[in-house]
């Protein structure tokens, strides 16, 4: 069972959020020319990283706010978590 | 070679069966291949067999960094199948059903193929609109599908719970009846025997540690055993894909997730067939030995963790005893994990890639088992011929940006939730 500390609500178990994949993606800025391979990117291209990822959350059970959780993927052991609109330096 | 056959077995008991010889060598790495083929799995080895046996080509080296058969052939739920609805998916497993079975007599190894038949279980009108409509689509393609109605699916397994006052009553199910089993670890070992006596050279505890790359052609790799050279490399790594790609400068349409699985106490025979829910995602058959084999979801969120979390498994054996309520009374006796390459369609990619020589076979979700023979059939003719058979032309990897894709079950690119 994952423990994920929500920024707004505390630690949490598992079960009350629901995953929302790689949250490194970047959606291309709209108004400049957009080439073929930056969608691909951005919809079907995946670094798939083993050990530290980044990767968004939502505390759907909760206060259904979504987080960024940077968590590695092989010991599952979760480094830190963010607000969705949070700087990560 | 020596030929498994009842006289040979009558034979080698004079000698309390102890001059067998060994089913595979273990070589060291030679210099130079015409092919190296990365990853021991049943991908891996039956590619390297198809290339020896359909092409000629022998002097292939298999490289795997564990050992052979000890990934997702050797951890799944054996299931066989060719029930897609999509005829790319759909001609290329029945291509594949084919090699099934006749595989036992070709490999001269017993892979007990067991044609028991799958039933998928309906729980609603509309679903059973679903299963019609892909029912047609597979005879359509020459797949045998057969639509029962309640009354047919409960003769066929009684033991389903058929009472009234259920959240998901059983509607129907739709049954192809060519489906089965078949026992995983030996497909490994019947592929990697055969493909050794062919030449082949197996040489497990070899990781890859990079490709020499040079104007866009490949012209060897690096191990942990020393630099091989080869003109042509066939990537066979499920889960690892990534991480080689990674190598590679190659962003793919892959993301690596954990899939579990799991087996009660033996128990006497109950399930004569593969049996899968229809409201949820849970499967089930009966082994040889007696244990029920259950899988289900995937732990839904990127892992290479290759051991599971309680949550998933809680959820998948709900579903479980909602459709089979005499599963509670059992015991777990085990539980594991691989890692699925889910691909953002749900279908595979077999193809070429921009750098020549170099060959990609990754995407098969959870579904890789059953394809192994054909996966390694087209596979191998893919290296050898350096082009697509048209068996797996749809597989391409650049579907994704000419739009072309093979969503089975309209999900999307959310891999976690298929």
């Amino acid at each position: 069972m994952l423990h994920i500390k929500c920024p707004y609500c505390g630690m949490r178990s598992q079960n009350e959020f629901s995953y929302g994949g790689d949250a490194s993606v970047k959606r291309p800025e709209l108004n400049k020319e957009i080439s073929d391979e930056e969608w691909d990117n951005f919809v079907y291209n995946r670094k798939s990283l083993r050990g530290k990822h980044l990767e968004l959350w939502q505390h759907l059970s909760g206060c259904r706010q979504w987080i960024k959780v940077e968590r590695d993927t092989t010991t599952h052991e979760i480094f830190n978590t963010y607000k969705a609109d949070e700087e990560i330096s | 070679m020596q030929k498994y056959s009842i006289f040979n077995l009558v034979k080698n008991a004079f000698s309390n069966h102890e001059n067998w010889d060994l089913a595979w060598k273990d070589p060291a790495p030679k210099e130079e291949y015409d092919v190296v083929i990365i990853g021991g799995g049943g991908h891996g080895l039956a590619t390297a067999y198809y290339l020896a046996k359909e092409h000629n080509i022998t002097k292939v080296a298999i490289i795997e960094k564990g050992w052979i058969g000890g990934g997702n052939v050797g951890r799944n739920t054996t299931i066989i199948r060719s029930n897609y609805m999509h005829d790319e998916n759909a001609l290329f497993s029945e291509f594949g059903m084919n090699l099934w079975r006749k595989m036992s007599q070709d490999l001269n190894y017993n892979v007990m193929f067991s044609p028991r038949g799958i039933i998928n279980l309906a729980h609603s009108d509309a679903q059973m609109n679903a299963y019609a409509r892909r029912g047609n689509s597979m005879r359509l393609n020459g797949i045998d599908a057969v639509l029962l109605n309640r009354e047919q699916v409960k003769e066929i397994i009684p033991m389903a719970d058929f009472s009234e006052n259920v959240r998901f009553p059983i509607f129907g199910g739709l049954m192809q009846p060519s489906a089965g089993t078949a026992r995983h670890d030996a497909v490994a070992w019947g592929y990697a025997r055969q493909a050794d006596s062919m030449g082949v050279d197996i040489i497990q505890n070899c990781e890859v540690t990079g490709f020499d790359v040079t104007a866009g052609k490949i012209n060897g790799i690096r191990t942990s055993r020393g630099n091989i050279k080869t003109k042509k490399v066939g990537l066979c790594v499920a889960g690892s894909t990534n991480i080689l790609a990674e190598k590679l400068n190659m962003t793919l349409p892959i993301e690596t997730h954990l899939l579990q699985a799991c087996v009660s106490e033996p128990v006497k025979p109950i399930l004569d067939r593969v049996v899968t829910f229809g409201a949820g995602h849970f499967y089930i058959s009966q082994s040889d030995k007696g244990e029920m084999v259950m899988g289900g979801d995937l732990d839904g969120y990127n892992s290479y963790a290759q051991r599971g979390n309680l949550p998933t498994l809680q959820h998948v054996l709900t579903e479980g005893i909602a459709m089979m309520p005499f599963l509670s009374k059992l015991k777990m006796l085990r539980t594991w994990g691989g890692i699925m390459d889910m691909s953002m369609d749900g279908s595979p990619i077999i193809d070429k890639t921009h750098i020549d020589g170099l060959y990609l076979n990754c995407g098969w979700c959870y579904g890789g088992f059953k394809a192994t023979p054909a996966s390694g059939w087209t596979f191998a003719h893919t290296i050898a011929q350096d082009r697509v058979h048209e068996l797996n032309a749809g597989f391409s990897l650049n579907r994704f940006s000419t739009g072309h894709l093979i969503d089975e079950k309209g999900l999307g690119t959310k891999t976690w939730i298929s």
